[in-house]
């Protein structure tokens, strides 16, 4: 790494860790507690972020498999595929601070509202996308495979949306995150998705970097075999 | 124009010829999407309102997914894929020719489990709204179940990863399709389905052109 | 075959600098190779030299990891459709359906070809395999040596000015493998350029314009057909590939 990106990186960390803590200072002391479910409701500040870098992650994705089947340099499914993964994660975490946060305020634990079923459903698309990667043997056929339904399956998100918020508003829910954010809340929103975003940026950067040395180091090693 | 079309054809047939005279396909999909009929109802009870166009949507669809299986499946034995890909058209058309094959093989399907399913639930037999949705519906599955198919066929566990690929992508056809089915069922005015309808549509044409465009990258090596 | 004359365009086939990695293992390195039209040019190589791969990149099958084929003088990447118009495939799989007749199937790819008066050149080809008897019997039913002998009716329908095949006599009984030299011989006639595979060193110099040997993923050996002998190539074979 040249001394540049390495600059770039070290900056990134740091704001990266200067965005944490405020966060997680303006979560914990700063916002206001909502006067409807009480201290709960800060999960909010948890969940909103991690369910944007989810679908952050899930266009990241999509753009680096288009950008792979165009170009077909494997940069761009270290990418794809790191994007993948972080994103399963985050996914994973919007869908227990979800019913976790339902459950201590409103007593349910799912409710399917949209949101959350969409994100049940992208879920539902990453894992079938890290699966081919992991059934696909070769390395160039599990990228395009994988590419494919990186490119598909992100189409897919904004029909699911609409299609479980049409069949939601027949059978209304219980759920209504009813009142306007207050000042403080808004900002403690945003820095939060700020710093989830850097995270994000960080993790991906971190697992494309290593897949590209871990293949790297497969070429030598077949090099040196010849 | 008018060539491609008769290509797209032309393997429509061939697949259709090679399906009846093997009679592999069909009958034990069939038999299975009405016992997936059968069981669900003893699961959900004959009540025609809730559970009835739940029922009928899990049997097509199991069905379907069991039936999408074979469809490049049949191209393994013999290499005929390689015999495919060196035939001088476009990757498309073998996209759109087993994308009307699997269409039809789905059609046929609904054709003896939609009677069936609605005697068992006692619901009028003449119901061409329902005829509509089935089609779109089905023209949805065959459009993504098509494109992974042939994905599928390359890979380990192709059974399993058919399912795990196509279900999550056609949520929202099945949740439009049992929405639309409801209101049919029940005799409501034609109003309360339309869009349901046009979500499954604009499913489908959506799918069609996406997976034209990279059906090529899915079957090149 | 030296690089100033590749860049002639009298090259039928021409692979320049052509590459092909499955994931991390490299299956073919700078392979250079041209066949001027009307010759018949003969692989060898032992088991795992990437003989097939380098076929089916050469016959349009599969795309290489670098470098590029050019068929008749154009890139195969451009016009992809047009060119497989003039090229055909034989390998050990024949590409038929079994339940359909070897006129169903015949018909099949006479059509994805656009070949003219189908029926008449079904019957010719059929003709030529001598396998008119069991014309409508389903593929299924014939046996392997009949088999072979309907995928080289498939394969030349069309009438490819360029024919690829694949160790076409593996696996086949004296008398079908006899039959089946004949009709190569004659396929290989006249103004269509063929490349063959074959483990068969005597079979393969009696057919070939000229020969490559190659070994791991190279091509070790290259020279004219009539400038070796039978006895010379099997040690100048093992030579390279020991």
């Amino acid at each position: 790494m040249n001394g540049k990106r390495q600059l770039g990186n070290r900056i990134l960390l740091g704001l990266g860790f200067a965005l944490m803590v405020a966060a997680l200072y303006m979560v914990f002391i700063y916002a206001p507690t909502e006067k409807n479910t009480g201290i709960v409701q800060r999960i909010f500040y948890f969940h909103v972020p991690v369910a944007w870098v989810s679908f952050l992650a899930f266009f990241v994705t999509f753009v680096a498999s288009i950008l792979y089947l165009a170009k077909r340099e494997m940069k761009w499914d270290a990418v794809a595929c790191a994007s993948a993964e972080v994103g399963v994660i985050f996914t994973t975490l919007v869908l227990l601070t979800g019913p976790i946060w339902a459950k201590a305020a409103w007593g349910i634990w799912w409710t399917w509202d949209a949101r959350l079923t969409t994100s049940l459903v992208l879920w539902l698309i990453y894992i079938a996308y890290l699966l081919v990667r992991s059934l696909a043997p070769e390395a160039d056929r599990s990228a395009r495979y994988s590419a494919v339904i990186g490119i598909v399956g992100f189409i897919d998100v904004p029909i699911v949306f609409i299609a479980v918020n049409l069949w939601r508003t027949q059978h209304p829910s219980t759920i209504i995150f009813s009142g306007g954010l207050t000042g403080e809340m808004l900002q403690t929103l945003v820095v939060c998705i700020a710093a989830f975003t850097v995270l994000y940026i960080l993790l991906v950067m971190q697992s494309a970097g290593l897949k590209r040395m871990e293949a790297a180091i497969q070429r030598l090693r077949s090099l040196q075999e010849e | 124009m008018k060539k491609t079309f008769g290509k797209i054809f032309v393997i429509f047939w061939k697949d259709m010829l090679t399906e009846i005279r093997s009679r592999e396909m069909i009958i034990p999909v069939l038999v299975f999407a009405l016992l997936v009929l059968v069981i669900f109802s003893f699961a959900f009870g004959t009540g025609a309102d809730t559970a009835a166009p739940g029922v009928l949507w899990v049997a097509l669809t199991f069905g379907g997914v069991t039936g999408l299986n074979r469809v490049f499946a049949v191209e393994k034995e013999n290499s005929r894929m390689e015999g495919l890909m060196l035939c001088p058209v476009d990757r498309a058309v073998i996209y759109w020719g087993k994308v009307a094959g699997s269409f039809t093989f789905m059609l046929a399907l609904a054709l003896v489990v939609t009677p069936i399913f609605l005697a068992l639930f006692n619901l009028p037999l003449f119901l061409p709204g329902l005829a509509l949705i089935i089609a779109l519906a089905l023209l949805g599955f065959a459009a993504v179940g098509t494109l992974f198919s042939a994905m599928a066929v390359n890979t380990r566990a192709r059974e399993i990863l058919l399912p795990i690929l196509f279900l999550p992508v056609v949520v929202p056809v099945i949740i439009a399709a049992v929405q639309a089915t409801g209101p049919v069922l029940a005799g409501m005015p034609w109003e309360e389905m339309v869009i349901y309808l046009q979500i499954i549509t604009a499913f489908d044409i959506i799918y069609l052109v996406a997976a034209t465009l990279v059906f090529e990258f899915v079957i090149e090596e | 075959m030296l690089r100033e004359e590749m860049a002639a365009s009298a090259w039928a086939v021409e692979a320049r600098e052509v590459e092909k990695s499955f994931g991390e293992q490299r299956a073919l390195r700078k392979i250079a190779l041209g066949v001027k039209r009307g010759e018949c040019l003969v692989i060898f190589g032992p088991n795992g030299a990437g003989k097939t791969t380098l076929l089916k990149i050469l016959s349009t099958l599969v795309r290489p990891s670098a470098g590029s084929v050019w068929l008749e003088g154009d890139n195969v990447r451009n016009k992809t459709a047009q060119i497989r118009r003039r090229i055909s495939l034989v390998s050990h799989q024949t590409f038929l359906y079994d339940n359909l007749t070897l006129y169903e199937n015949l018909k099949f790819y006479g059509e994805m070809y656009d070949v003219p008066d189908i029926e008449q050149r079904i019957r010719e080809v059929v003709a030529w395999v001598q396998l008119e008897p069991r014309l409508h019997d389903r593929t299924g039913t014939l046996s392997r040596g009949m088999q072979q002998r309907a995928a080289i009716a498939r394969a030349v329908l069309h009438n490819p000015a360029i024919l690829f095949l694949d160790e076409p006599e593996v696996g086949l009984d004296p008398q079908a493998s006899a039959l089946v030299r004949d009709v190569l011989a004659s396929a290989a006639s006249g103004s269509r350029t063929t490349v063959m595979t074959t483990h068969n060193l005597e079979r393969g110099l009696e057919l070939a314009d000229s020969i490559v040997i190659l070994n791991r993923g190279r091509v070790v050996y290259r020279a004219p057909g009539q400038e070796v002998n039978a006895a010379d190539l099997k040690q100048i074979y093992d030579r390279h590939t020991g």
